[in-house]
């Protein structure tokens, strides 16, 4: 009887969590569908529901033919865009948090949104000198290149500075982490400084983010990140072990170094491209996957896919306020995620507080 | 086939934690390892249990070098309960044991998973905190999670309820338990519970036992062999009774230790300061 009892809680306990995944997909749809008729252009949702059936074949007639292109050139790539990059960073939060057994890892905090765009500013304002003749072939290209370069390179140096006697310290690569944002943050100050006023304009994205995109020269990080988010959403059941601590994941059969290896090589990917895309976008990667641990608990093998998909619905959410929250200019996406976001996460940590109380 | 340390040594920085250790854990036998604190016992483990990487020396476990052998295929064969397991993410009691039986995920079902961490579950004495989270556990309750985690793991698809050829029979490749100071933090009367149930998974299911232990009266009483480790050496070992001896423990811990004879028959071995 007790064992029926058991059974029968944890099928529902799944269930539970099928569910929630099935949940977050339908608000992601709903989220989508809301933002492609929110914007500067007045587009009815009714409308742009009409030009998605069409779009898709469930309908021979459309809508009006320049609403139909604003949708398709203009809001349609960009929630694509919001999609990706909120997704990788929702998921890269989610496995750094498991990987360095830390809640409150992120992207954002161990330097490796910074040192991505320490290299991409590095590019802006100094590429026609490192690259002299070269700069007009590689041209657009150098600017993402050189981000994903910061968020590579930076991620080396904080595995190979704490690593000791084999083994890597979680806590001390944590420290290390912060101690590189600071240092990418005042090498993009040092490059800010340098220079002149058109750098300037393009500087500021890179600090404040923005989904507007950078045309197809995107297309290369973009795919770039749907590999590694496709990669990391395999790790969930070691990543779990991994909760256990690094040697209690050896003993259970986990090759500890390989996965630290793929692990972060993949989150730099995801993070540098999608720096290299959007700029530094923050809070997605912390507050995402504490969002989804409310919903499903902490077991990673439904983390990880909710924490993309709610990232996904957080960037293109947060994407909709700032297309009309300031009509006509726009705010940037960085500014909106921490606006909302900070206050947002101080309230889970209260609430976290509230919870350890004995 | 034994888990076997030959001539280990581990050295870091020019410090001998380990020296010319040679000991061996045999298949359906307790070794209990005693010594002072810092002699060196939780590294041997961590050597035997190919965490670290001897230095000098061998550590073959059925017949195979440990340091080449897979995480997870040694993962399948040894199971491991450490001394301290910290753990801030809010898991139930119940998917921390489960996850014991992440080895196995390939070839074993759902229901086979459940029915183990069930049975380990009431070996633990944890039923009552199954469905609590671990984090908010006391440090004793912990200590019987884990074993509860380990036990699942080295039962492998040995089938707990019925008494059926045993994975060993079948593969030839015997199973290995090694525990951490099990005992430390828990009660007297579930430390008794545990060393009793890591003694049955040596006798009844052929298991080879390791565990570190303070205790001499519990190394009496649960093991059959005993290694007394000191400064990173072995300076005995052997058979429980020929080793637990008060003159050889009152020279290595440094402390007078005296027999006594206990009236239930036998006797305990009691250390007084000074």
């Amino acid at each position: 009887m007790k064992q029926v009892a058991t059974s029968l809680r944890q099928f529902g306990q799944i269930n539970r969590r099928v569910w929630s995944l099935v949940l977050l997909l339908l608000v992601l749809v709903l989220v989508t569908v809301m933002s492609l008729g929110t914007g500067g252009a007045h587009i009815a949702l009714g409308d742009v529901i009409v030009h998605i059936a069409q779009r898709i074949g469930l309908s021979g007639s459309g809508i009006d033919a320049f609403d139909g292109r604003i949708l398709d050139t203009l809001r349609l790539p960009r929630i694509l865009r919001a999609i990706v990059i909120g997704g990788g960073l929702g998921l890269a939060g989610a496995v750094m948090q498991s990987l360095f057994r830390n809640p409150i890892a992120d992207p954002g905090i161990i330097g490796v949104s910074a040192s991505a765009a320490f290299g991409a500013v590095a590019m802006i304002v100094s590429g026609h000198i490192i690259l002299g003749s070269f700069y007009p072939t590689i041209g657009p290209y150098g600017v993402p290149v050189a981000a994903f370069a910061g968020a590579v390179i930076a991620t080396a140096f904080i595995r190979i500075l704490s690593r000791q006697d084999g083994q890597t310290d979680a806590a001390i690569m944590l420290l290390i982490g912060v101690a590189i944002n600071a240092m990418a943050f005042a090498g993009v100050g040092v490059f800010t400084y340098m220079a002149d006023d058109a750098q300037l304009r393009s500087l500021t994205f890179w600090q404040m983010g923005a989904l507007a995109g950078n045309g197809p020269t995107d297309t290369p990080a973009l795919i770039i990140m749907v590999l590694g988010i496709a990669y990391l959403m395999s790790l969930g059941s070691p990543l779990n072990l991994f909760l256990l601590g690094e040697a209690e994941a050896r003993h259970l059969g986990v090759e500890v170094e390989h996965l630290k290896r793929r692990a972060t090589v993949a989150t730099a990917l995801v993070v540098g491209a999608a720096v290299a895309v959007s700029g530094i976008i923050g809070f997605v990667g912390l507050v995402a996957p504490h969002l989804v641990r409310l919903v499903t608990g902490p077991d990673n093998r439904y983390v990880l896919p909710a924490s993309a998909i709610c990232g996904a619905i957080m960037l293109t959410g947060a994407d909709a306020v700032a297309r009309i929250i300031v009509l006509p200019a726009e705010l940037p996406i960085g500014l909106v995620t921490g606006i909302i976001g900070g206050p947002f996460f101080l309230g889970l940590l209260m609430r976290e507080k509230k919870r350890r109380r004995l | 086939m034994s888990l076997v340390a030959n001539k280990a040594g581990f050295v870091v920085r020019g410090r001998h934690l380990l020296r010319d250790v040679t000991v061996a854990v045999k298949p359906g036998e307790v070794l209990a390892v005693l010594g002072p604190n810092g002699a060196g016992k939780s590294t041997l483990l961590r050597v035997m249990a190919g965490e670290y990487q001897a230095t000098s020396g061998t550590i073959h476990q059925n017949g195979q070098d440990v340091s080449q052998v897979a995480a997870l295929a040694l993962a399948q064969t040894r199971a491991v309960m450490p001394q301290a397991a910290s753990m801030t993410f809010p898991f139930a009691v119940r998917d921390v044991v489960a996850l014991g039986r992440a080895p196995f995920r390939r070839n074993s079902t759902r229901q086979f998973d459940q029915k183990l961490v069930d049975h380990a579950i009431r070996l633990a004495d944890i039923d009552h905190l199954a469905d609590r989270a671990y984090p908010a556990l006391s440090g004793g309750e912990k200590q019987r999670v884990h074993l509860a985690r380990a036990l699942v793991q080295v039962w492998g698809m040995n089938n707990p309820e019925t008494t059926g050829r045993l994975d060993h029979e079948r593969d030839g490749k015997e199973r290995f338990l090694l525990l951490d100071e099990p005992t430390a933090g828990l009660d007297v009367s579930h430390q008794h519970a545990l060393l009793a149930v890591a003694r049955r998974e040596a006798h009844q299911n052929n298991v080879g036992v390791m565990m570190i232990l303070h205790d001499f009266n519990q190394v009496t009483a649960y093991a059959d062999r005993v290694a007394v480790l000191s400064a990173g050496e072995i300076v005995a070992q052997g058979p429980v009774s020929d080793i637990m001896e008060p003159g050889l423990l009152s020279s290595v811990f440094k402390s007078p230790i005296r027999a006594i004879d206990d009236p239930a028959g036998g006797f305990v071995l009691v250390s007084h300061g000074g």
